[in-house]
């Protein structure tokens, strides 16, 4: 009974130490992304709180914590306290099963990549709720287009985890690393040491685009932002929420966007690999190269917001249903053809 | 302990964790703020009018649409996971299956396209 409990406990801890530290890393990333953008713009962007601005995204917490949390009489009560939870919740939850290196998981169960899948789908259910029990028109018509967004990309992003899975033969994302670490382009080539081209950001390089692609309008992230259009649907689902609970909805974003970073870098750029297998390199810790890959796509994301003008909404589901689908149904065919073909398939 | 309960164990427990930080934060602006609520502030945005009619109106069928759709895609895509695991193991008979399989959902593809299902306009 002891044991347990200590083991219960052990857990905890592990869990508590992560979270936290990927919430202050979600608050400098915040900060990141307000200065990318700013800088691409010839801004300056947040700089008065502490040197350089550094403690701004602590200010803003606190800000929204002293903020006048307001329910709408017309709102569903406990649908619309619940959404928020619910879509911060499910963001954090998904990484239980990150591997941020070799065996550094809370938990790496057999099917890691199924669970952040599942997870991650589940995410529209917050801006389904919070939309539906605001009771008004902007976070109503919101809703039902996010929803349709956010399923519209799953797809896609689907065929992609299934082409990586071809290669890989295994659901465990420790294993998705592994395979990218000895199998690969490198070897073909007869340069075994220089491991960044076993990576599947290579071999599958369109299917690395489509995922970075989808993973922007998954996460509702410009030029995917339709959800938010401040110019026709004000703030989108949203609009109702003040203090925390737009908080919760806010980091639950973020935490959606680091996780489809994290997502990437293991699925296509060798998660906590060393870009070559030398002696400079090999001696930084895996976690070190995790976090320089995540800030990496993160700094891709920051860039396409700054830089790509918004989408129309007919443009955005062509895109999805019309282009994204038929290639990644297309591409694992392909996949599986070639690796069947040449007796590749793991 | 039995090995199904050891790996999903921490995840439960996690989720605990990830519960009681949202909760907490949630908590926070009701327990530290102060409130104030006024008819005006309580009352559904709609860009300062009062608001008329009901919010939850009648919407495009396209969205429905799209769900169904949706779901058919994703269905497929749980098919193919335990099929991408074991391409060796079920060798070319389970990889022509496949194919004959995705030819099918290809030609339902091409209906639903030709059919307009797609296009918002």
């Amino acid at each position: 009974m002891l044991e347990m409990l200590l083991t219960v406990g052990f857990i905890a801890l592990q869990s508590v130490v992560l979270l936290v530290s990927l919430l202050i890393l979600i608050a400098f990333l915040l900060l990141a992304d307000r200065k990318v953008w700013a800088a691409v713009q010839m801004r300056r962007g947040p700089n008065v709180v502490g040197p350089y601005g550094l403690l701004q995204s602590f200010a803003d917490l606190l800000k929204f914590v002293l903020k006048e949390a307001i329910i709408p009489d017309g709102a569903n009560k406990g649908v619309f306290i619940i959404a928020p939870l619910v879509t911060c919740v499910l963001a954090l939850a998904g990484w239980a099963v990150i591997p941020v290196s070799e065996g550094w998981a809370i938990a790496d169960i057999n099917v890691g990549i199924l669970y952040l899948f599942a997870i991650s789908s589940l995410g529209v259910y917050g801006v389904i709720m919070g939309g539906w029990a605001s009771n008004s028109k902007y976070p109503f018509l919101s809703a039902l287009r996010s929803a349709a967004q956010m399923v519209s990309y799953e797809v896609s992003i689907g065929f992609v985890i299934v082409t990586v899975l071809l290669c890989v033969g295994s659901l465990n994302l420790t294993d998705i690393v592994m395979a990218q670490e000895s199998r690969g382009l490198a070897n073909l080539l007869g340069v075994p040491w220089f491991t960044m081209l076993n990576w599947y950001f290579l071999p599958l390089l369109p299917m690395f685009v489509i995922f970075f692609i989808s993973a922007l309008a998954e996460t509702n992230r410009p030029p995917f932002d339709l959800v938010e259009a401040e110019s026709e649907l004000v703030a989108g689902f949203m609009v109702e929420y003040s203090a925390t609970p737009y908080l919760l909805f806010m980091l639950g974003e973020y935490v959606a966007i680091v996780t489809m970073c994290a997502m990437t870098t293991i699925l296509f750029l060798g998660g906590w690999l060393p870009p070559a297998d030398m002696v400079p390199f090999t001696w930084v810790p895996g976690i070190v190269w995790f976090l320089i890959k995540l800030c990496f796509v993160f700094f891709m994301f920051a860039m396409v917001k700054a830089i790509v003008p918004r989408y129309r909404y007919d443009q955005l589901m062509r895109l999805g249903w019309k282009v994204f689908l038929p290639i990644s149904l297309f591409w694992v065919a392909l996949t599986a053809g070639v690796l069947t073909a040449f007796g590749w398939a793991p | 302990m039995p090995e199904l309960l050891k790996d999903y164990l921490p995840i439960v427990i996690f989720m605990g964790v990830c519960a009681a930080i949202g909760i907490a934060l949630m908590a926070s602006s009701f327990i530290l703020a102060v409130r104030k609520p006024d008819p005006e502030k309580l009352s559904a945005y709609e860009c300062g009018f009062a608001a008329f009619d009901d919010a939850r109106m009648k919407f495009d069928v396209r969205f429905y649409l799209v769900s169904i759709l949706f779901i058919i895609f994703d269905l497929e895509v749980a098919f193919l996971f335990p099929w991408a695991i074991s391409l060796k193991e079920v060798g070319l008979l389970g990889f022509w299956s496949m194919m004959t399989f995705l030819g099918v959902l290809t030609i339902g593809f091409i209906y639903e396209w030709r059919k307009g299902a797609l296009e918002w306009d």
